[in-house]
């Protein structure tokens, strides 16, 4: 700012115009012109996501629990320490590996069988893949609800059904034994119609006259999506698989609506029922942000190999 | 009699082809698991029309009969619900409108316009759509709580301004917190609208002269009308139905401000259990907003689901 090139006459040339220019064209490059576009929401959704798993990751290094300011003196990894070696923690992450698990490979199955049901000749297939879908406009509370009414052991379907079918009727939610297969059941209700559009997507991209090729052939309808139709579908399993896993991570509200409050779910605690409870009840919060940050790296385990292999297929 | 009537002489084998028993097979499967897919909204609604007394003695999907019909369950739910559903609607109508229009901007400016370094920026989106909110709640509670409790610094105003309440105040933070997590997910399906959109579009309109903001003004927002639509219904439907940040910002059901989703489960709840009458009835009116959204506007709800998916 203070020497102004143009000012000096002795300077030569090409140094000022050559920075001149440079910055000139800096300004006019479509990295500058179209930051405003993408400049404010970068910052808004960066500050929030990135700012916030980092206050989230600094919190978890100190012991603040309640109150005042978290104090930066105590730093290492003590809450890790504890999560790890404590009982209920290694629980919740099991269930979380199982929850995920099933819930995915059950949607998914269900939501392929779903496609290729509706693939072919099927009248109203618009409308039915609607209701189909349909639980998935529904919240998580909402569901949640539903359910508890369903799995409802005086008077619920299921109850009426098992006993009307000669069996004694089961408390789903309240035992143990059961209550996360009832969980998942119910989250692959509400989202297995998602895979289902995934795979009628899928499906409508492949060519017909693959299956004329293979009636020709004499193929079976079966034998046909076996071995030719189904293994083209990897793209979609792989997209389809990330969403649910996603949604499976989410799980929290569904869990927390359906088993109520604080209170620990009933055999279903998960690490992010588990961590909202240690945070926002007991005020642990460095042990909250601590489980919290096992919970995000389990989610990019997830979606790290994702994000690289739609790089390196160029789709990104 | 078929002979007799004037519609063309209908192709015999093709109908006993298609009434043969795998078709008969698959129609029975279909009507299965549209049993499967709509029972329990069916038996929630059944429910919700149900005394306590027709409640605890009829099947629960059978619907109510004569004397066990009621609708002082719904109009009990509608009252304790009503401000709450003004609270979301408080909440998710402007926060939608924003997100939206930052979205498409920043797809816009992501896509449409090349500049080196342009993907690894957009990767901190695509990360940002998959991450937990739990490895943000601790921040946020504490930033709008004790570092920029905005909520509590806009109250008077709030209470200045005629049909908002002071506690509406509330809400701002909460708005902006779901614009902000919202940007990653909307900006993706507007990139994925954009991309799919012919390159010679944008490139004609530089050769022309065109500046970057006349290109988005002129081109690019015109003709991405339809996806602001798929956009704004799929990001409504995703904050009305959020549970989280409401949770986190505005803790109870008992406060004033707050949304439908954090009320719902305390509804119906008395020391002998839940009153399934009154859960079911709030659980439905709670729905119904999405559920004309999703059937209004299906097809192009599950066309967001599928970009969503990339």
């Amino acid at each position: 700012m203070a020497t102004q090139p143009t000012n000096d006459p002795e300077m030569p040339d090409e140094e000022p115009v050559g920075w001149r220019t440079k910055l000139r064209y800096f300004l006019n490059s479509d990295f500058v012109r179209s930051s405003p576009y993408w400049g404010i929401p970068f910052l808004l959704m960066a500050v929030a996501v990135y700012g916030g798993i980092g206050y989230n990751l600094a919190i978890s290094f100190t012991d603040y629990a309640g109150l005042s300011q978290p104090t930066f003196e105590s730093f290492d990894l003590e809450m890790y320490r504890t999560a790890v070696g404590n009982e209920a923690f290694r629980r919740a992450a099991f269930n979380n590996f199982v929850l995920l698990v099933a819930f995915t490979s059950v949607s998914l199955g269900l939501g392929l069988f779903l496609a290729v049901l509706l693939d072919h000749g099927i009248r109203f297939k618009e409308k039915i893949q609607t209701a189909y879908l349909l639980p998935m406009a529904l919240s998580f509370v909402v569901t949640a609800q539903l359910w508890l009414w369903m799995y409802n052991q005086e008077n619920g379907v299921l109850t009426v059904i098992i006993e009307g079918l000669g069996f004694e009727s089961i408390n789903w939610l309240g035992n143990p034994d059961f209550a996360l297969a009832a969980v998942i059941f119910a989250l692959v209700w509400q989202f297995s119609g998602y895979a289902m559009v995934v795979y009628l997507a899928g499906l409508q991209s492949i060519p017909s006259d693959q299956f004329e090729a293979a009636r020709v052939d004499g193929a079976s309808t079966f034998r046909t999506y076996v071995s030719i139709i189904i293994p083209q579908l990897k793209e979609s399993s792989v997209s389809a698989a990330v969403v649910l896993m996603v949604f499976a991570l989410k799980a929290f509200t569904f869990l927390y609506a359906l088993v109520g409050q604080y209170r620990p779910p009933n055999g279903t605690d998960i690490l992010a029922t588990l961590m909202v409870r240690q945070a926002f009840k007991f005020g642990k919060w460095a042990y909250g942000a601590a489980i919290a940050t096992m919970l995000l790296l389990l989610a990019l385990g997830v979606i790290a190999p994702y994000l690289y292999y739609q790089y390196r297929q160029g789709s990104l | 009699m078929s002979q007799s009537t004037s519609r063309p002489n209908i192709d015999v084998v093709s109908l006993v082809e298609d009434v043969s028993l795998r078709r008969v097979g698959q129609y029975t499967l279909v009507v299965l698991f549209l049993g499967f897919f709509l029972v329990p909204l069916q038996t929630g609604i059944m429910t919700a029309l149900k005394t306590n007394e027709a409640v605890a003695r009829s099947l629960p999907f059978a619907p109510p009969a004569g004397q066990g019909f009621t609708l002082s369950n719904l109009e009990f739910a509608f009252d304790r619900l009503s401000t709450a559903f003004i609270n979301s609607l408080l909440m998710a109508i402007p926060a939608t409108i924003i997100n939206v229009l930052l979205a498409s901007m920043a797809a816009f400016g992501l896509t449409m316009v090349r500049w080196r370094g342009q993907l690894a920026l957009l990767s901190l989106f695509l990360v940002g759509v998959f991450v937990p909110y739990q490895a943000v709640l601790v921040p946020l509670a504490r930033f709008w709580n004790n570092i920029f409790p905005l909520g509590r610094m806009l109250e008077p105003t709030f209470a200045a301004v005629p049909l908002l309440q002071g506690h509406h105040s509330q809400l701002v933070p909460l708005v902006i917190t779901h614009v902000a997590y919202g940007i990653p997910i909307c900006t993706i399906l507007f990139r994925s609208y954009y991309k799919g959109l012919p390159n010679s579009l944008v490139e004609a309109a530089k050769i022309d002269g065109a500046s970057i903001t006349k290109i988005y003004r002129r081109i690019v927002l015109p003709i991405s009308k339809p996806m602001f639509g798929v956009v704004f219904i799929y990001q409504f439907t995703q904050i009305y139905n959020e549970f989280l940040f409401s949770f986190t910002l505005i803790t109870s059901a008992n406060n004033p401000a707050a949304p439908v989703t954090l009320i719902l489960p305390a509804i119906g709840t008395s020391t002998s259990g839940i009153d399934f009458g009154i859960r079911m009835s709030a659980a439905f009116l709670a729905a119904l907003p999405t559920i004309i959204l999703y059937v209004a506007f299906a097809e192009q709800f599950a066309k967001g689901l599928r970009t969503e998916s990339g």
